[in-house]
């Protein structure tokens, strides 16, 4: 639904964005990771074409990306949730919607069938006549959400949707996306929130100024290379110390757990656990731990200049 | 160009306006203050000095100049608010996001601007006409408004120079962060209109039918020049990279 082949975009002597490669598929959700000012807001624009490529190709849904013939049918295509919701703040919830739908050609009565759906669906409906400006930061965030979704888009471009909502709030917005892709819609979702896309991305890329590393959220987390055992004992002991130390390559203590980096888990795991309990501990739990997608996000990116 | 989609632009527009005290005030505040304040002063001359209201015509035709500064200031700082505004709140890249052309949104905006100024600069010249004629009818014997004059005035300068204000304030939209400098601007529009003023109370430049269609004709080369350069200055692409 989404390709792109050596996407690059310079603004004068600085290069935002350079030989970005990627495919997204139909009903898939794949998460752009990277630091601030690595470009993931500069392909979002790029994608909905709202800025040129200086080089490279993009397609949203078979339409080219840069011939403006295709810009207004891909606008059409694609929702955005841009990183500022940029609502009308004196206008209400409802009138907001409805003044997009209207921008996107949506007939009257589906309009409004699709508007009702959409507030329903993120808990606002009963907010429906009230001006943008009472609301939250995490009530305004889901409104921009649903002004993305007001004309049923199949592409949903998404600049850090859950970025300064409460918990609560994100959660909702997660939800939410997780029901598109139910729905068959593609999402790409900007994020800087690792957990976010590790929870609902199909696939990541992470990116700072070119694609660094793509795949999905265990594959990334694997790259990093180092692997953990945590064994949480009822007690840790000299004796557990002095019968794991030969076993194994390094390890450290967090409370009653013993946190055990480990080369090959399924062949080492067993005399570990056998070498514990010899040692009279008593094992309450035994887990794969690390490495994180936050360790591979970190080497990936503190390893490209 | 789509004229629907401009339309549906002009409505929000609208929209926002109706919610802004200060704008409505403005819209009914200044022309109703020329409409009902120069009379208001001719009459208490008229009393005071005795003068004949046949005397005082040229000086009732020139004021009626008051009516396109009127146009030029308030379609200025509508145009303000409806680009500059979306500058403010932020909201240029979901606008810019939908199927919708540069200048469908462009003459959405400006029709929004353009018709309230223009409507309201309407009402207060009629309220001017009507205050007026109740004035000097007594005197005159016949009703002095509408006349040529005032229809040259109202139906081609104030339009033009309506159109003016709101081609200005969208060039300048790229350059100024807050509404605030937006409207200041409409000050300074304004002085080549008071200035023309000026030149026709102190006799330099006579206010009649031909000059105001001399002025016409200049605004229409204005507007037109205006109007290529603003439509070039409003670049999706510029106004996301550069505006914000």
């Amino acid at each position: 639904m989404i390709e792109t082949e050596g996407l690059t975009r310079k603004f004068g002597p600085i290069t935002a964005v350079e030989g970005l490669t990627f495919q997204v598929g139909r009903g898939e959700i794949f998460g752009l990771l990277g630091p601030n000012g690595a470009g993931k807001t500069t392909v979002v624009r790029m994608l909905s074409c709202l800025i040129s490529k200086t080089s490279g190709e993009a397609r949203v849904g078979g339409l080219e990306v840069g011939n403006a013939r295709d810009a207004l049918a891909i606008r059409k295509m694609v929702g955005l949730v841009p990183d500022n919701v940029g609502l009308y703040e004196a206008l209400s919830a409802y009138r907001n919607l409805d003044f997009y739908g209207k921008l996107y050609d949506c007939p009257g009565p589906e309009r409004a069938a699709r508007i009702q759906m959409l507030l329903q669906g993120l808990g606002m409906w009963a907010e429906r006549d009230r001006a943008v400006q009472t609301f939250s930061k995490g009530m305004k965030q889901k409104i921009a959400i649903a002004r993305a979704l007001v004309h049923d888009p199949q592409v949903l471009l998404l600049d850090e949707p859950t970025t300064n909502l409460d918990p609560e709030a994100a959660r909702t917005v997660r939800d939410f996306i997780l029901e598109r892709k139910k729905d068959g819609k593609t999402v790409l979702l900007n994020t800087h929130n690792l957990d976010e896309a590790q929870r609902i991305c199909d696939r990541i890329g992470v990116l700072k100024g070119h694609l660094l590393g793509v795949g999905t959220p265990q594959e990334m987390e694997g790259r990093a290379g180092r692997r953990q055992t945590v064994i949480e004992l009822e007690q840790v002991t000299p004796e557990i110390r002095k019968a794991i130390r030969p076993l194994v390559a390094s390890f450290r203590e967090e409370a009653r757990r013993l946190v055990v980096d480990v080369a090959d888990p399924e062949r080492e795991n067993p005399a570990l656990v056998e070498a514990v309990v010899r040692a009279g501990g008593r094992v309450l739990s035994v887990t794969a731990g690390g490495p994180s997608l936050e360790d591979t996000y970190l080497d990936l990116v503190r390893g490209s200049p | 160009m789509r004229l629907s989609k401009s339309w549906v632009v002009t409505r929000k527009d609208l929209s926002v306006f109706r919610t802004k005290r200060s704008l409505l005030y403005s819209l009914v505040a200044f022309p109703l203050g020329i409409g009902l304040g120069l009379p208001t002063v001719v009459w208490l001359s008229v009393r005071k000095t005795h003068a004949s209201y046949a005397a005082l015509i040229p000086l009732l035709d020139t004021f009626l100049f008051f009516f396109i500064i009127a146009a030029v200031s308030l379609a200025s700082t509508l145009a303000a608010y409806a680009i500059v505004g979306e500058k403010v709140e932020r909201s240029l890249e979901p606008l810019l996001a939908t199927p919708t052309t540069d200048s469908e949104i462009l003459f959405g905006k400006s029709l929004a601007a353009f018709l309230p100024s223009l409507a309201a600069t309407y009402f207060g010249a009629a309220v001017f006409m009507a205050y007026v004629d109740g004035l000097t009818l007594p005197t005159l014997g016949y009703l002095l408004y509408p006349n040529g004059t005032a229809g040259i005035f109202l139906l081609f300068a104030t339009p033009l120079a309506c159109l003016f204000g709101v081609e200005v304030n969208i060039l300048v939209s790229s350059k100024v962060s807050d509404i605030r400098a937006a409207t200041q601007l409409a000050g300074v529009l304004v002085l080549p209109f008071a200035g023309i003023y000026v030149l026709g109370e102190i006799g330099v430049l006579t206010i009649d039918a031909s000059t105001l269609l001399l002025i016409s004709g200049g605004l229409i080369a204005l507007d037109v020049a205006l109007f290529f350069l603003s439509t070039a200055t409003f670049r999706r692409e510029e106004i996301l990279t550069k505006w914000t």
